[in-house]
C-alpha cells in the first residue's frame, strides 16, 4: 500500500454571544425557548421590513478577526445569498460574501506529543443564522427561533492533516473563542459547529483531490473520529481503484456512524449580489487600531510567558492557561503570595481546580480569592497551620467567604507548634504504649508513622508534623 | 363643493383654526369616493355593468374606520389646543405597497390578497401623527411591476380621470386617479423607476421622487431595494412640499435612510426663480431603445406637444427670472432602461423570494406532493404575468454564469448615469446648473390595452424618469399642459442629492408664472361630468 496522507479543511461557525440577533432586537440566545416565541417581523421575514445591523456583532467579529491574526476588513460589505427553505424566512441568507470582514490569518497549534502545526485561516464572515425545521408525526414544522442568531463564519486552508489536528484546532479554537469572550462555544449547543472537507493523497503531492464533507459534527471527538473514519474509507476506495466522488456526509451522533447525504456533483448557484438594505461596514484605522489594542494577552503568548517568567513546566503552564480566568487568578495570587510562583501552581493544580470541579464553577466565580489562597500558602510557609490544615483552609474559605486567619482563630485550626507543649504531647503517647516503644527500640523504626498518628490524633490534625517528627525521634532514641 | 378645490394645506389650516372639521373632511372624502370611484379593484373580476366604464377604480380598499378614528383624533387636539400637525384634517390615500396595520396590504397580488401586517410603514404613520386621515388604499401593478397599472390582480385596474378609456400610468396609478379626482388632495405612492411622476404625469398632478433616503422605506413592500422611494401625490407644489415635509427624515428601521437632516421645504416655496440655473439637455427630446430584433439602438422623438411644454417652461421660467443653460449633455440617460432592466429585476426576484406559500400570503389548495410542489404551485398561482417575468429575468441576470456580463455591468453604467448629473449640478463645472428641466414621459397616456402585454415597450415610457432612480437624486413632475386629445403633460425636474427645496422653488416658479393660462381652468373629464350630472 501507498503512503497516504489526509488534508483537511475545517469550516466553522461561531455563534456570537451578544445580547441581541444580528439584525433585529430579539435577544441572540434561544436555548430551551419554546418554538417560535423568541421571533419579530424582521427575523421572520415578513414583507417590508428591514435589517438593521447590530454594532455589537460587528465589534465581535472585528474582535476574532484581530485573535485569528487576519486581517480586519476596513470596508466589509453584506451580500445575499439566495435559495428556497423552509427555515430561511426571507428565502435569503444576509452573509458577506465578497468583501468579508476578516481576510488571511493563522492559528498555530501544537500537538500533545510537542509537535507544531500552521494553519491558515481563508476568511472569516459575518452572517445570519437560519432557523431548524423537524418531523413530527408526519408534519414539517418550522421555529424560526435561531433565524438571526449572529455567527461567524471561519473558513481555513487544507492544512490539517489528521483527525487529531483537526481536534486541536477545535480545541485551540474553543479555548480562544472563550478567552476573549466572543462566544460561549458549547458544541452541544451549537455554539460552535464545524464542518470538515477531508481528501487524501499520497506522501509528497501536492495535488488537492477530490474532497467529501462531514456535516452535523457536535463534539470536538465526532470530528477526529468522522475524519479518521472517512480517510480510511477514501484510503480503501483508492486502492481498490475507486474514485473518490464529490458528496456531503452527515454524522450519526449516536451510532458514530458516517451517512452519505447528498452528492455535490452540481453546486448550488446562490446568486450572491450585494444586500441592498444595508450600508457597507466601515471601520477607520482608529477603530481597527481600538480593536487589537483591546486584545488580550492570548492563550499561546500567556503560557510561553508563564513558562519564563514563573520558571513553571510545560504542564503546569498549559492547566494555568486554559482559561483566562484561571489564569488570571494565578498571576493575581502569585502577586499576593511574593513567594515561590511553583508554590502556588502546585495549589492551584492540587487544591483550586479540584473545588472547581466540585462546585462546578470557573475559577473567578469562587468565593475564595487569589489573596485568600496566597495568604493560605503562607500560613503552610510560616508553620502557622500545617499543610492538611491549609488544604482544609481552601474549602473553608469558598463555604464561608471568611478570611483563612478568621477561620482559624475562631475553629482553633493553629498548629501546635510551641516545643513545651508538643514534649507533653509526645511524653505522654509514649508513656501510653510501652509495647510499641519496646518494638521501636528493638529495629522496628517504621512504628515511627504509627507514633505521629498518635500525636496527631491527640491535636486533631493541628500539631507541627515537622516538629513533632524531630521531637518523637529525639524522645524514642534517648 | 369646496373639499374638491381646497388645497392639503388649506385644509389643514382650516381644521386647525376650527372652521372645518376633520371628521367633515372624512365624510367629503368618501362622498367623493362614492361618487366617482365605482367599484373597487378585487380578485376574479367580471365587469358586466357598463356604468364602471366611465368611473375611476383607484382603490382596492376603503378604510373608513381608521379615518374616522384619526380624524376624531384630530378634532380632539383642536378642541384641546394641542398640535394636530401639519396635514390636520387631510384626507390621504396610501399605495396598497405599503403595510399598514389593520389594513390588507396586498401589493396588488394575489399573493398577499388575504395579508393584513401587524405593523404600519414609517412613512405612513408619520404622515398620520402629522394629522392625515387614512381613508384607503389605492390600486397599483401586481408589485409595483409596470407603468400603467394594468398588472393588477385586482379589477377593474384605475382608469384615467382625464379619459377613462386611457391609462393612469403607473405604478401608483391608483394614487395619481385619485389625487385628479378629487378622492384624495394627497396620496402616498413610490417611484422605482419613475413609478410615481409617470403616472402623475398622465393625470395631471403633482408628484415627486425623493433623494433614496429622504423618506424611509420600513414597510414598503420592497421592489427594488435600492431604487425604491416613497414620495407624494399632490395637486400642487405646496401641498407636495407640506407632504414631504410631514415624512422625511432618518428612521432608525431603515439603514439605508439619510441622516441628513431635512430643510424647511415650506420656506423654498417663498422664494422666487430669479438667479436659478436650470438645464435643458438635448438627450431628453427622444427616446433611445433597442430593436427587438437586432438589438441595434434606435432613436424616436418624443412626441411635439410634450417637447414644446418643456421649451415654453423654460420660456416662462427665463421671464420669471431663471437662467436657461442649454446642452447639457447626459449621453448616458439613454442606457438608463436597460441597466434598470438588470438593477431593478436582479432586486426584485430576491425580494420575492419570501413568498413562498410557508408563512403567509398565499398558499395553493391544491394538495402537493413535496416541499418542491408546495412552492411551485403556490407561486405559479400567486404570482401574476408580471412578477413571474422579473423573476425570470432577475434569476437569469444575475446567475453565475451571467452576472459578470450584466450585473456587474449594470452597476458599472449606473455610476455612469450618476455622472452625467453630479457633473452638471457641479458648481464648479461647465454647466453648474441648479437643476435639469425634462419632460416627464415621451408621451401623454396611453389607451389602456393598447401597450399592456409589451413589457420593453411599457418599460420605455419611463425613459425619462428613470434616471433620477439610478442617480438616487429627487425629481418633481408637475402639470405642464394638455395635448390636443386633452390629456396632461408632465414636466420634470431633476435636482441633486438632498436639494427637494430647489425643485419646489422651480416648480412653485412655473405654477405662478402660469397661474392664468387657460388649460388650469380645464378639469378632468370625470370631474365635468360629476358636475353636469348635478
Amino acid at each position: 500500500m501507498k503512503n497516504y496522507e489526509i488534508v483537511i479543511g475545517l469550516e466553522t461557525h461561531i455563534q456570537l454571544n451578544t445580547q441581541t440577533k444580528i439584525f433585529c432586537g430579539c435577544k441572540a440566545d434561544s436555548w430551551e425557548s419554546e418554538a417560535n416565541t423568541n421571533i419579530c417581523p424582521v427575523c421572520s421575514g415578513l414583507p417590508g421590513i428591514l435589517p438593521v445591523l447590530n454594532a455589537e456583532v460587528v465589534q465581535k467579529g472585528a474582535l476574532l478577526a484581530a485573535a485569528m491574526h487576519a486581517e480586519v476588513n476596513p470596508c466589509s460589505i453584506f451580500d445575499r445569498k439566495n435559495y428556497f427553505y423552509p427555515d430561511l424566512p426571507k428565502g435569503f441568507q444576509i452573509t458577506q460574501f465578497y468583501e468579508p470582514i476578516g481576510k488571511g490569518g493563522y492559528m498555530d497549534l501544537t500537538m500533545p506529543d510537542g509537535s507544531q502545526r500552521h494553519v491558515r485561516i481563508n476568511r472569516l464572515h459575518l452572517e445570519e443564522d437560519a432557523g431548524k425545521t423537524k418531523i413530527d408525526h408526519g408534519v414539517r414544522l418550522v421555529d424560526f427561533n435561531r433565524c438571526g442568531v449572529p455567527l461567524v463564519e471561519m473558513v481555513t486552508e487544507p492544512d490539517l492533516r489528521s483527525g487529531a489536528e483537526a481536534a486541536q484546532y477545535l480545541t485551540q479554537l474553543r479555548q480562544l473563542l472563550r478567552w476573549i469572550g466572543v462566544s460561549e462555544a458549547d458544541m452541544e449547543r451549537g455554539h460552535l459547529r464545524c464542518d470538515a472537507n477531508v481528501s487524501i493523497r499520497e506522501v509528497g503531492s501536492t495535488v488537492l483531490n477530490t474532497k467529501t464533507e462531514i456535516k452535523n459534527v457536535n463534539s470536538i471527538d465526532a470530528v477526529r473520529q468522522g475524519i479518521e473514519m472517512e480517510a480510511q474509507r477514501q484510503i480503501v476506495a483508492v486502492e481498490a481503484g475507486e474514485k473518490i466522488e464529490s458528496y456531503t456526509l452527515d454524522w450519526d451522533a449516536e451510532k458514530g456512524t458516517l451517512r452519505k447525504m447528498r452528492s455535490k456533483e452540481t453546486e448550488a448557484d446562490y446568486r450572491y449580489f450585494r444586500e441592498p438594505d444595508l450600508l457597507p461596514v466601515v471601520l477607520s484605522n482608529e477603530e481597527i487600531e481600538r480593536i487589537k489594542a483591546s486584545l488580550p494577552e492570548l492563550p499561546l503568548a500567556r503560557k510561553a510567558r508563564f513558562v519564563t517568567e514563573y520558571q513553571l513546566n510545560d504542564y503546569d503552564c498549559e492547566i494555568l492557561t486554559s482559561e483566562r480566568g484561571l489564569s488570571d487568578y494565578y498571576e493575581a495570587a502569585v502577586k499576593a503570595y511574593g513567594g515561590e510562583a511553583k508554590s502556588v501552581a502546585n495549589w492551584m493544580i492540587n487544591e483550586l481546580l479540584r473545588l472547581m470541579k466540585e462546585k462546578n464553577l470557573a475559577a473567578s466565580a469562587l468565593r475564595i480569592t487569589p489573596q485568600d489562597l496566597a495568604q493560605i500558602i503562607q500560613m503552610v510557609d510560616d508553620g502557622e497551620v500545617n499543610a492538611a490544615t491549609g488544604k482544609l483552609l481552601v474549602s473553608k474559605v469558598d463555604v464561608t467567604g471568611q478570611s483563612p486567619a478568621e477561620i482559624v482563630a475562631k475553629e482553633g485550626l493553629g498548629a501546635v507548634s510551641d516545643d513545651a507543649a508538643l514534649l507533653a504531647l509526645v511524653d505522654a503517647v509514649i508513656a501510653a504504649s510501652p509495647k510499641e516503644v519496646e518494638s521501636f527500640k528493638t529495629g522496628k523504626e517504621s512504628l515511627l508513622g504509627w507514633f505521629l498518628g498518635q500525636v496527631m490524633q491527640r491535636t486533631g490534625g493541628k500539631a507541627d508534623p515537622k516538629r513533632t517528627r524531630e521531637l518523637m525521634i529525639k524522645r524514642l532514641k534517648n | 363643493m369646496s373639499y374638491l378645490t381646497l388645497s392639503a394645506y388649506e385644509i389643514s389650516q382650516k381644521v386647525k383654526s376650527g372652521e372645518l372639521k376633520a371628521v367633515e373632511m372624512v365624510e367629503a372624502a368618501l362622498a367623493q369616493i362614492k361618487a366617482v370611484d365605482g367599484v373597487q379593484g378585487q380578485l376574479d373580476y367580471q365587469q358586466t355593468d357598463p356604468a364602471q366604464d366611465n368611473k375611476v377604480h383607484a382603490f382596492i380598499s376603503i378604510t373608513e374606520d381608521i379615518a374616522r378614528e384619526h380624524a376624531a383624533e384630530v378634532d380632539r387636539k383642536v378642541a384641546a389646543d394641542e398640535d394636530p400637525g401639519l396635514l390636520a384634517g387631510v384626507p390621504l390615500s396610501v399605495k396598497d405597497i405599503f403595510c399598514v396595520e389593520k389594513t390588507y396590504s396586498t401589493a396588488a397580488s394575489r399573493m398577499l390578497s388575504n395579508f393584513v401586517p401587524p405593523y404600519t410603514a414609517t412613512a405612513v404613520e408619520r404622515l398620520t401623527e402629522a394629522g392625515a386621515l387614512v381613508v384607503g388604499k389605492t390600486n397599483l401593478d401586481e408589485f409595483t411591476y409596470g407603468s400603467s397599472s394594468e398588472s393588477s390582480a385586482f379589477q377593474p385596474c384605475p382608469y384615467n380621470p382625464w379619459n377613462p378609456l386611457h391609462a393612469t400610468g403607473g405604478s401608483s396609478g391608483g394614487s395619481a386617479a385619485a389625487v385628479a379626482a378629487g378622492e384624495t388632495p394627497l396620496s402616498l405612492g413610490t417611484d422605482t423607476g419613475g413609478s410615481i411622476r409617470q403616472p402623475a404625469a398622465f393625470c395631471g398632478v403633482v408628484g415627486l421622487k425623493p433623494t433614496y433616503g429622504r423618506v424611509s422605506r420600513d414597510g414598503l413592500i420592497a421592489f427594488g431595494s435600492s431604487l425604491d422611494c416613497p414620495g407624494p401625490l399632490a395637486r400642487d407644489v405646496r401641498d407636495a412640499a407640506l407632504m414631504l415635509q410631514a415624512m422625511a427624515g432618518n428612521d432608525p428601521k431603515d439603514s439605508t435612510s439619510s441622516l441628513v437632516e431635512p430643510v424647511d421645504y415650506l420656506a423654498a416655496l417663498q422664494q422666487d426663480v430669479r438667479g436659478l440655473r436650470i438645464g435643458l439637455s438635448p438627450d431628453y427630446d427622444h427616446i433611445a431603445y433597442p430593436d427587438t430584433e437586432t438589438g441595434e439602438i434606435s432613436y424616436q422623438s418624443i412626441q411635439k406637444e410634450v417637447s414644446q411644454a418643456v421649451f415654453d417652461a423654460a420660456e416662462a421660467l427665463a421671464k420669471a427670472g431663471a437662467e436657461i443653460v442649454e446642452n447639457v449633455p447626459m449621453p448616458n440617460s439613454r442606457f438608463g432602461i436597460p441597466t434598470y432592466f438588470v438593477i431593478s429585476r436582479v432586486e426584485a426576484a430576491s425580494n420575492l423570494h419570501r413568498f413562498d406559500g410557508v408563512k403567509y400570503g398565499f398558499r395553493t389548495d391544491q394538495p402537493f406532493e413535496d416541499l418542491n410542489e408546495l412552492y411551485r404551485l403556490s407561486r405559479a398561482q400567486g404570482f401574476g404575468t408580471q412578477p413571474k417575468l422579473r423573476i425570470l429575468m432577475g434569476m437569469y441576470v444575475s446567475a453565475a454564469a451571467h452576472a459578470a456580463n450584466y450585473y456587474q455591468r449594470a452597476l458599472k453604467v449606473r455610476a455612469m448615469i450618476r455622472k452625467d448629473l453630479t457633473d452638471a449640478f457641479d458648481p464648479r463645472g461647465a454647466y453648474r446648473i441648479d437643476t435639469l428641466l425634462t419632460p416627464t414621459t415621451p408621451t401623454t397616456s396611453f389607451k389602456r390595452k393598447e401597450v399592456f402585454g409589451n413589457s420593453v415597450l411599457m418599460q420605455y415610457s419611463d425613459q425619462m424618469t428613470v434616471c433620477a432612480n439610478h442617480a438616487g437624486m429627487p425629481a418633481l413632475t408637475i402639470p405642464g399642459g394638455l395635448d390636443p386629445a386633452g390629456l396632461p403633460i408632465g414636466l420634470q425636474f431633476i435636482a441633486n442629492d438632498f436639494r427637494e427645496d430647489l425643485l419646489f422653488r422651480a416648480g412653485r416658479g412655473y405654477e405662478l408664472s402660469t397661474a392664468d393660462a387657460s388649460w388650469r381652468q380645464v378639469k378632468p373629464l370625470v370631474l365635468r361630468e360629476q358636475e353636469v350630472n348635478k
